[in-house]
């Protein structure tokens, strides 16, 4: 039963994640492709050569796109680990509260809170920068930092913790010898979802960043609605390859009957 | 060797106390229980000597210097959980050998002290083990190994025993009480069990709700409890109300003799206890000799339990296992007056 269980779930990636990709990595090699061909009937590299050349602005808006999720992901841990901790770890008034108001951006739609942002960054000058896309990236990534560290938190506990501090380490030792290697594998996961959430962001890097900040959704947008599916196909696998590269990374975490899925129930 | 003086020690959660003006000496090299029922306040205690917790009011004093400004990792004050015992990541030469890198030792002298230590708790070359390749004793004295390993001043154990099967316990039991002599290090262990107080520690301290109800040597919780609660907790719930004069106390069921020189309470109301092992269920003389009804009998293996109806009150008491009475016989027993104790009287009666 458990066998086909497993054989089931196998066959529903294959078919969710890699099947959609073939028609791109053909799409993104042809030429002429005209129905009813079932393969292309001319091939050429010239989407290729597209995507690496500077004026499709693809490794450009690659590059940003790449430092902008990096960035993100340090904001969301220094924010989303010590609001996950106390979450778990304490009782506090107003809990209840602030708990409701970090899952708030996963119900609003981030179109509507953007707009008003967008107002507040002007007169902040934070319109058009590198730092005003990152930090309105940062409204829909740290649900899930915190999500997930909550769960990974509150498995851990103090105990291991409160037994070092006893046997003379002091809190930054604390932290770097004990509370670190324990929620590691956690705090992966959840840095992999921010720098995915962060990668997708279409809408607020448009309205921040105002066309200044080139991201590489930025770049692949125009081509979607556009007729060149070669040019289209080849960006799209550009953009997918992080995200598919980080679900073979994670799913010997997301595998497991791991805390770092617990926090999910909680949706 | 450390001297611990917990000074009108209080805490307070919100509105509750968990500990209430808590005073307690402990001698250097000692090893004291705090016993209770869960919920009594002995877990918060030990958190507030490590400096974990700190008190509401009152003073934490080591050797006489008071502790309650300095942190936890300064203090001295070693202690080893009931769960989460060992850290996951590290293998158990580094788990043993953590305190002496905080302190700086060179890895060399680690590795020495380390193996010495895993001699010591019968663990020897487990060094590169993981903590999950262990079973639960093992967890434990690797644990304690940790904990012994920096010499602490004082070392404290939150339900040692706990997790262990009986074996184990044993086991256990006799390791922490050998090491803890070999090592003269004043400790503190806390326990619901009264069997493995009165067995592991030099001197219990009996609390509940908070609030210290008897800090004495293991016998005298058996032998002079300071109230009702304390002898029920110690299994002995054979009481009789009576009015004590001079050197002997009136009850409903006549006059017992005591020892005046032995009993603390003064004339006046009082309540009548004896254990249950020390009835003479074969009386061998008429002094306080007494009527009473058998309800029921057990036979336990090694001797027999009664259960007496003492004017009004339900007693237990442990005869020879071969004793022959029936239930509702009326029989002669026998109060030695040796075996007597006073308690004082109960609230409202």
């Amino acid at each position: 039963m458990q066998r086909m269980f497993r054989w089931i779930a196998i066959i529903a990636i294959v078919l969710g994640v890699a099947l959609p990709v073939i028609p791109q990595i053909i799409w993104s090699l042809a030429h002429r492709w005209l129905f009813p061909s079932l393969l292309p009937t001319e091939w050429s590299m010239s989407s290729w050569e597209y995507v690496f050349s500077p004026s499709s602005r693809v490794v450009e808006g690659f590059m940003n796109s790449l430092e902008i999720a990096v960035f993100v992901c340090i904001l969301s841990i220094l924010v989303g680990l010590p609001a996950a901790r106390a979450i778990a770890l304490n009782d506090f008034k107003g809990k209840g509260i602030i708990e409701w108001l970090l899952m708030v951006p996963i119900i609003v739609p981030g179109i509507v809170s953007t707009l008003g942002i967008h107002q507040l960054f002007i007169r902040l000058h934070l319109t058009n920068t590198f730092i005003g896309v990152s930090l309105v990236h940062l409204i829909p990534c740290i649900p899930y930092m915190v999500l997930v560290m909550v769960s990974v938190f509150s498995n851990y506990g103090t105990e291991l913790e409160d037994t070092a501090r006893t046997l003379g380490a002091g809190p930054i030792r604390v932290f770097l010898n004990v509370t670190l290697p324990g929620i590691l594998p956690g705090l992966m996961v959840a840095t992999m979802f921010t720098f995915l959430i962060s990668w997708g962001q279409y809408i607020t890097t448009v309205l921040i960043g105002g066309g200044t900040i080139v991201t590489l959704p930025v770049v692949l947008f125009p081509f979607i609605t556009g007729i060149n599916y070669s040019n289209a196909a080849a960006i799209s696998l550009v953009f997918v390859a992080p995200a598919i590269l980080v679900l073979i990374f994670t799913s010997r975490q997301l595998g497991q009957d791991s805390a770092v899925m617990g926090g999910f129930g909680r949706l | 060797m450390t001297h611990v003086m917990l000074k009108g020690l209080t805490r307070r959660f919100d509105d509750v106390i968990a500990v209430n003006n808590l005073n307690l000496e402990v001698e250097s090299g000692e090893l004291i229980a705090f016993l209770g029922p869960s919920g009594c306040g002995k877990t918060t205690t030990l958190r507030m000597i490590t400096g974990l917790l700190l008190p509401s009011e009152g003073d934490v004093q080591f050797d006489g210097k008071s502790m309650v400004a300095v942190p936890t990792e300064k203090r001295g004050a070693v202690m080893v959980f009931q769960k989460h015992l060992l850290f996951p990541t590290m293998d158990v030469a580094r788990n043993v050998g953590f305190g002496l890198k905080m302190a700086g030792i060179s890895k060399k002298e680690i590795d020495r002290r380390v193996s010495e230590m895993l001699e010591l708790v019968h663990l020897p070359g487990f060094e590169t083990r993981r903590p999950h390749e262990l079973s639960g004793g093992q967890q434990q004295r690797i644990a304690l190994a940790r904990a012994l390993i920096v010499r602490p001043n004082v070392l404290l154990l939150d339900e040692p025993l706990a997790n262990l099967d009986a074996n184990l316990r044993l086991e256990m039991r006799e390791l922490i009480r050998t090491i803890q002599r070999e090592m003269n290090i004043t400790s503190i262990f806390v326990t619901h069990d009264q069997e493995e107080a009165v067995m592991l520690a030099d001197r219990i301290a009996l609390m509940f709700d908070g609030v210290l109800q008897q800090f004495d040597v293991p016998k005298a919780f058996y032998e002079r409890p300071n109230s009702a609660e304390v002898a029920h907790f110690f299994r002995n719930d054979n009481f009789l109300a009576g009015t004590r004069r001079g050197d002997c106390v009136e009850t409903g069921l006549g006059s017992l003799a005591i020892l005046p020189d032995h009993v603390t309470q003064p004339d006046g109301k009082v309540v009548v206890t004896v254990r249950p092992e020390d009835i003479y269920l074969a009386p061998t003389s008429d002094e306080n000799l007494i009527h009473v009804k058998v309800l029921a009998q057990v036979y336990m293996g090694t001797y027999k339990q009664v259960q007496l109806d003492v004017d009004g009150n339900k007693w237990l008491a442990h005869g020879p296992a071969d004793l022959d009475i029936r239930e509702g016989d009326t029989i002669p027993i026998q109060l030695p007056k040796t075996h007597i104790w006073l308690l004082p009287p109960a609230n409202g009666k």
